[in-house]
């Protein structure tokens, strides 16, 4: 028990399940499993659905914390690829009653995924070369980019009327849903870059104290760059997950506060802001709280006006329950009572 | 016992850390108007004993008495208002702060609430002008002291340290960044301290430096008390056996030359390389298997030559050629490339990762040379480690412990082990024995001539002349950050000190 609760995801998982928990109480169907039309329906696939665009910035979020960096500009970034996707992707009705896209589906999601990380490549340029505080370098394309999605978009709200654009946020796969699919993949490939080269070693240098790095010969500027590319690669990757699942995409509101809830969930998952230390797994389940969290907060019929603040205590719990701190005030306790040797 | 008062006195101290017993029933005596030597090896458990002095951590067993009263700091700040001062290797001045500024942080001068009650910044000024001039050093007080010279802020940091009246003041390798006459400013503030009665404890790896100022000395091993010893009573080899635990053969003798042939083409060749502010033009040449050793004072441009050969800094001029070809050297990375390797003189600031185990960070330098794709897996990375670990000697609980928790002579190891996996055909070395046991120094120095004598060309720097005189085949003497000339291998110390200051 002494060493499970030890493992660096131990007081995630835990946090999580007891979110599961605390909800099946609320609604015994909760955690049930059906299968529906051809794949799994239930509350939890409906979390791990929601999740996935989450899931996606914030392993990009975790790889730049990782570097010592922050990324706000997240969010903003969602919303210009949500908006060069419908573009793009547009839809009419031709004569046969038949929908066409404006352009080639892979055109239009691929100059999505290139914009995005355009935007990333200059988040990077703006910190590594220009110098610039991570936290300043991205305000910059956090305020900017939303004006930038909304000239895209003229203010309007783009509807998509082509189906084959809808599977990528609603669509299933064996079973489970495509939006699934692509945060597991992405989280694969990480994994496998990670850990299969040296790459996770470069970073952990990097984060854990930069001028080292240098010194041994790391390029780190380059990583660096490359790291902020990739987080906003990831953010458009979400934001064709957003706006396919709606099937339009909102200048305004598309992405909205992703930055903070990715910032979220890569804290919760245990990884530092310090930079240096990191978990892609940890990451992935502090998105599952998250969203699992907001799941909460409609079963437990929260009307709407308190509904924030209700969600702002249970992070708060969420929060405390992580801390070691926290938990030490407690274990301390229980030691000094039991009289046992320190 | 004797006539000096005993003013701490800490009996039976024991403190373990996992995988490691720190401290295991250790004595320390302090008396009144004494300088006290603390002696040990890396990793005999003198930073631990200070930190437990200084409240930072808490003793598992044993007591401390202060003035015949039992204490127990529970923090920094409660040792210090029992009396407890520290002063530490790198001063911890804020640098954004006035001296002034600096001196009363923490216990600042209120003005009466009928005036507002808040800080009177000008009996803060008044109050540290006063300490300074009490205490003979000469620093404006309005200065930032980020701006002063490291060896008046470390006069200011012993001063603030005394300032709240302290009985006891620990200075951890106070000495370690200063040259020979700020040593001397150093002492003669250390023995007006002493004359007031304050009990030192002074913890150094310069032997010199003991016999010159301390009166007592404590010796620690392993984490064990060995004894403590009168100065008078305890030579220099007899101090070095007692911390060693055993005879040191050959601590002075010469490490034996390998003249390397004169004829073979140079290895690294610069020309005429310079940094505005930093460095005036000069060459520098080294051939494979020879000991270039760089001797000057602080300031006189030895580490930025090291800098800028390494490619840390830009060089404003200049060209360099690896083995006859010409380099382009912009960046660290393009260094570790060609086979340059280069230990920084600032091990915790631009060394080690500390976060990152003994293993990785060995494998670090290699890793980068090898590039992204070329992965040395885990197991390839553990018999590297396993391998260096042994041949150099460090200790360590395990490959896979942070370096960070290792003593700071087996991280100074690491980082040359880091640079032994390259390979190197180049190895620049800056001030590598710095807070370095006199054992360890034997070892690395021994470590350096085998590395030489297997085709390495070395650049040896250090602040330490008649180690550079020692180790070198030829010696390259700076002055005021230009070349000041060069000496054959075997030149004595004179000769070197002579160009050191012949204008």
């Amino acid at each position: 028990m002494r060493r499970l609760s030890r493992h660096a995801l131990f007081w995630p998982l835990a946090t999580l399940a007891l979110l599961l928990l605390l909800n099946s109480c609320f609604n015994p169907a909760f955690l049930a499993l059906s299968w529906r039309d051809g794949h799994l329906y239930g509350h939890l696939i409906d979390i791990l659905k929601n999740a996935a665009p989450l899931m996606v910035v914030a392993l990009g979020m975790t790889l730049v914390i990782a570097v010592r960096g922050l990324d706000i500009s997240v969010g903003a970034v969602v919303a210009i690829a949500a908006a060069v996707a419908t573009l793009l992707t547009g839809g009419s009705f031709n004569a046969g009653g038949e929908v066409a896209s404006e352009h080639p589906l892979w055109l239009a999601l691929g100059a999505a995924l290139l914009v995005a990380a355009a935007c990333g490549l200059w988040n990077g340029v703006l910190v590594v070369k220009a110098g610039m505080q991570p936290i300043v370098a991205t305000l910059i394309l956090m305020v900017a980019g939303r004006g930038i999605a909304q000239l895209l978009t003229g203010g309007q709200i783009i509807t998509v009327y082509y189906p084959p654009f809808f599977a990528i946020g609603s669509g299933f796969l064996a079973g489970l849903p495509i939006a699934l699919w692509i945060a597991a993949g992405l989280w694969g490939v990480l994994h496998l870059a990670l850990s299969r080269s040296a790459l996770g070693l470069f970073i952990r240098a990097i984060g854990g104290n930069p001028e080292a790095a240098r010194v041994a010969g790391v390029r780190s500027a380059a990583i660096t760059l490359c790291v902020y590319t990739f987080c906003g690669l990831a953010a458009g990757v979400a934001g064709l997950i957003v706006s396919s699942n709606v099937k339009s995409a909102d200048a305004n509101n598309a992405g909205q506060l992703f930055e903070l809830d990715a910032i979220l969930a890569v804290t919760l998952g245990g990884t530092a802001l310090t930079g240096g230390r990191f978990t892609l797994a940890g990451t992935v389940v502090g998105a599952l709280i998250i969203q699992t969290l907001t799941s909460t907060i409609y079963s437990l019929g929260v009307p709407p006006e308190v509904n924030l603040v209700v969600k702002a205590a249970l992070v708060f719990a969420v929060m405390l329950l992580q801390s070691a701190e926290f938990r030490s005030l407690f274990t301390r306790r229980a030691a000094a009572d039991s009289g046992a040797p320190r | 016992m004797t006539d000096a008062a005993i003013v701490l006195r800490a009996r039976d101290i024991c403190r373990a850390f996992p995988g490691v017993q720190a401290l295991d029933g250790v004595q320390l005596t302090l008396r009144a108007g004494e300088v006290h030597a603390l002696m040990g090896q890396n990793g005999a458990g003198k930073s631990t004993l200070i930190r437990i002095l200084t409240g930072v951590y808490q003793p598992d067993a044993g007591n401390i008495e202060l003035l015949d009263r039992a204490v127990a700091p529970r923090s920094p700040l409660h040792a210090q208002q029992l009396g407890i001062s520290a002063v530490h290797q790198e001063s911890h001045l804020l640098p954004n702060l006035s001296v002034a500024e600096n001196i009363c942080a923490g216990r600042y001068p209120r003005k009466p609430w009928t005036r507002g009650g808040g800080i009177d910044w000008r009996e803060t000024r008044r109050r540290a002008h006063e300490l300074l001039a009490r205490l003979g050093i000469d620093i404006d007080v309005d200065q930032l002291a980020g701006g002063l010279p490291a060896a008046l802020q470390q006069l200011a940091a012993v001063a603030r340290a005394v300032a709240g009246d302290a009985r006891v003041l620990i200075l951890d390798e106070p000495t370690s960044s200063l040259d020979a006459d700020e040593v001397r400013a150093l002492f003669a503030l250390i023995r007006k301290l002493r004359d007031q009665g304050v009990a030192i404890l002074f913890v150094t790896h310069f032997l010199d430096q003991v016999y010159e100022i301390c009166d007592r000395i404590t010796v620690l091993r392993n984490g064990r008390f060995v004894g403590e010893y009168a100065c008078a009573k305890l030579d220099a080899p007899g101090l070095v056996a007692a911390m060693v635990g055993r005879e040191l053969a050959g601590t002075s003798g010469a490490v034996t030359h390998a003249r390397p042939e004169g004829a073979a083409s140079p290895a690294l060749s610069a020309r005429n390389i310079a940094r505005r502010g930093q460095l005036r033009a000069m060459d520098v040449e080294i051939r494979p298997g020879e000991i270039l050793g760089v001797a000057g004072l602080l300031g006189s441009g030895r580490t930025e030559l090291a800098r800028l050969l390494f490619g840390l800094d830009p060089r404003d001029s200049g060209d360099i050629e690896i083995d006859g070809k010409t380099a382009r050297l912009e960046q660290p990375a393009d260094a570790v490339l060609l086979g340059l390797g280069f230990c920084p003189e600032d091990r915790k600031h631009s060394g080690i990762v500390a976060e990152l185990s003994v293993r990785e960070n060995i494998a670090l330098a290699l890793q980068a040379r090898m590039g992204l794709r070329k992965f040395l897996d885990p197991a390839a990375q553990r018999a590297l480690a396993e391998k260096l670990v042994a041949a150099l000697g460090i200790r360590t609980p395990g490959i896979e412990a942070p370096i960070g928790q290792l003593s700071g002579g087996n991280q100074q190891k690491a980082i040359i082990a880091r640079w032994l996996a390259t390979h190197p055909r180049v190895l620049i070395l800056d001030e590598p024995t710095r807070g370095i046991d006199v054992a360890a120094k034997q070892e690395l120095m021994n470590e350096i001539r085998a590395l030489a004598n297997g085709g390495t060309a070395v650049l040896f720097i250090s602040a330490e002349i008649d180690e550079v005189v020692r180790v070198s085949d030829r010696i390259l003497v700076l002055r005021d950050r230009a070349k000041a000339g060069e000496l054959p291998g075997g030149a004595g110390e004179d000769a070197v000190y002579s160009l050191i200051v012949a204008s």
